[in-house]
């Protein structure tokens, strides 16, 4: 299996308090990787790198030939204006931004896969609703017939399960499957362990640095689990610049 | 009689049809630009910018008279250089953007108030801040109506990016670059169509003709589509309706062409299809499903 996304000692983080700190690894294109640690462990940080949307403090991301329309993102808190007056269908519609562009025309197979997606998530009959009637599953099952539509290699979920009933999670879990066997590559956080345990063939423990990171039975381990728990989340203000840059940097 | 008063004046006199023409090029321009400020809750600081950009018209103004070509590109420069100043500080600093954006058109109103009433008469003051819609000369005409062709065809450049990063931010930033070129771009929508207004309505109320009819138009529609249309058949009814109210008494042109807005927006506050007042106290009773 070739490597989809080349992580070199990253360290990722915000105002030079790394979040991420020293992460090294490889997945391999195809991959279904789960990603697990406390809150404040550095998923969403991690996940944001590897989009594209945050720069690390060091280290490099290598995406192997992958455009930034290959990837898709749900971010964990979606930050929609959801007043704002768009349909279903509409809103729907923008996941084909890598089609359409600026000014390509929706025409009929456009219309007729953004129906298609619509129902792939259950929400057929939707399609004129504007997105401010939705509760927050159909909100959730709307990211993710748009994530459907943009059709990526790589394929980052934040938490899609957080605050979503059980037949929602059950539905969306199927499409994630469906994926993987679309041979996409898709990164998940998840805090549900039975459900990673059940649907996730690989995963990495994350507490800031890597805890573990393998096949998910040899991962979470109760040893590793309370590993990751004695991690401390505080930044400490006081704390001195890192010195385990020991690499060379290929800058003179 | 219904001729004498509606279509006499404009028939009959020359200044009259003038003001017609340069009212509906603001409306049908201005009016989808003050639909996007409201739904990107911008309202204010359409208003903010049609002060921050008086020092760069005022001086465009001393230079040239009263040319909308050069009033235009000082209003620009004075625009954007108080929008970037604000954003600057706002980063930068502890203070929020709002604050810093007040503080700056406000240093930016008073330059420019400075800059008429030292060097320009009072009369030219006054023309700046309320406008006279009624000496339109052709050259200005034109000015107005090709600036209205330039903000009609990059909204429609801009439109889906625009829309996107008004709905979805974040998405747009992971599948395009477009995010802030198209902010941008519609800031100088913005300034461009202020400064079109001033010579109609003054420096004062030329955000009016965008704001009053967007916000009619969100008490009639749920969509973007159908909210921009009725917003410039407002713009249109209140230009039309507000000339012919001056005309017939003594109201200024600039506020009469307000006013109506406004009656037309308390009348839809009052009875609007979607959340107007009568219609949240008689919902009618509720449905199956």
């Amino acid at each position: 299996m070739t490597a989809q996304l080349q992580l070199s000692d990253v360290t990722l983080g915000y105002d030079r308090h790394p979040a991420v700190h020293h992460l090294s690894g490889e997945i391999a294109a195809g991959a279904l990787l789960a990603i697990v640690g406390p809150n404040g462990a550095g998923k969403s940080t991690l996940f944001r790198g590897i989009v594209g949307l945050l720069k690390p403090l060091a280290g490099t991301i290598q995406r192997a030939g992958l455009d930034v329309l290959d990837i898709a993102y749900l971010p964990q808190s979606a930050d929609i204006d959801r007043s704002f007056p768009i349909s279903v269908y509409d809103f729907v519609g923008t996941g084909l931004w890598r089609e359409t562009g600026f000014f390509g025309g929706m025409g009929k197979p456009a219309g007729a896969r953004i129906v298609a997606a619509l129902a792939a998530v259950g929400l057929n009959g939707f399609e004129n609703r504007p997105i401010g009637t939705l509760s927050g599953g159909q909100l959730q099952r709307l990211l993710f017939a748009r994530v459907l539509l943009q059709d990526a290699r790589l394929i980052v979920l934040d938490e899609p399960f957080n605050a979503i009933d059980a037949k929602t999670s059950a539905d969306l879990l199927l499409l994630v499957k469906r994926w993987h066997a679309e041979q996409r590559t898709v990164l998940a956080a998840l805090h549900d362990m039975d459900l990673v345990r059940a649907h996730f063939p690989e995963t990495l423990l994350l507490a800031r640095g890597k805890v573990a990171w393998g096949l998910t039975a040899e991962v979470l381990t109760a040893e590793n689990l309370l590993a990751a728990q004695r991690m401390c989340e505080a930044f400490d203000d006081s704390a001195t610049a890192c010195v385990v840059d020991s690499l060379p940097s290929r800058a003179a | 009689m219904f001729r004498e008063v509606l279509i006499a004046p404009f028939s009959e006199f020359e200044f009259m049809r003038r003001a017609l023409a340069a009212v509906i090029a603001l409306a049908l321009a201005g009016a989808p630009i003050g639909v996007f400020l409201m739904l990107r809750r911008m309202s204010l600081v359409g208003d903010a910018m049609a002060h921050a950009i008086l020092p760069g018209a005022a001086i465009g103004f001393l230079l040239c008279g009263l040319n909308l070509f050069a009033m235009t590109a000082g209003g620009l420069i004075a625009g954007f250089t108080v929008a970037i100043l604000a954003g600057v500080v706002a980063r930068s600093t502890e203070m929020k953007e709002d604050a810093s954006l007040a503080t700056f058109y406000l240093v930016s109103l008073a330059v420019g108030v400075s800059i008429v009433s030292v060097k320009g008469t009072n009369i030219d003051l006054l023309h700046v801040l309320f406008g006279n819609i009624l000496a339109m000369d052709d050259a200005t005409l034109l000015v107005i109506a090709a600036n209205a062709t330039i903000t009609l065809i990059v909204l429609a450049l801009i439109f889906r990016p625009l829309v996107i990063e008004s709905v979805d931010p974040l998405f747009l930033r992971t599948v395009s670059r477009a995010g802030a070129p198209a902010h941008l771009a519609f800031l100088a929508l913005v300034v461009i169509n202020l400064v079109n207004g001033f010579q109609a309505l003054g420096t004062l109320l030329a955000v009016g003709l965008m704001i009053l009819p967007a916000g009619i138009a969100r008490f009639w529609s749920r969509d973007i589509t159908g909210m921009i249309g009725i917003a410039v058949a407002s713009a249109l009814l209140s230009g039309y309706a507000g000339l012919v109210l001056s005309f017939q008494t003594r109201v200024p042109t600039g506020p009469a062409i307000i006013l109506v807005a406004a009656g037309l927006y308390v009348g839809s506050v009052l009875f609007g299809r979607v959340g107007g007042l009568v219609r949240q106290l008689f919902p009618g009773r509720h449905l199956e499903a």
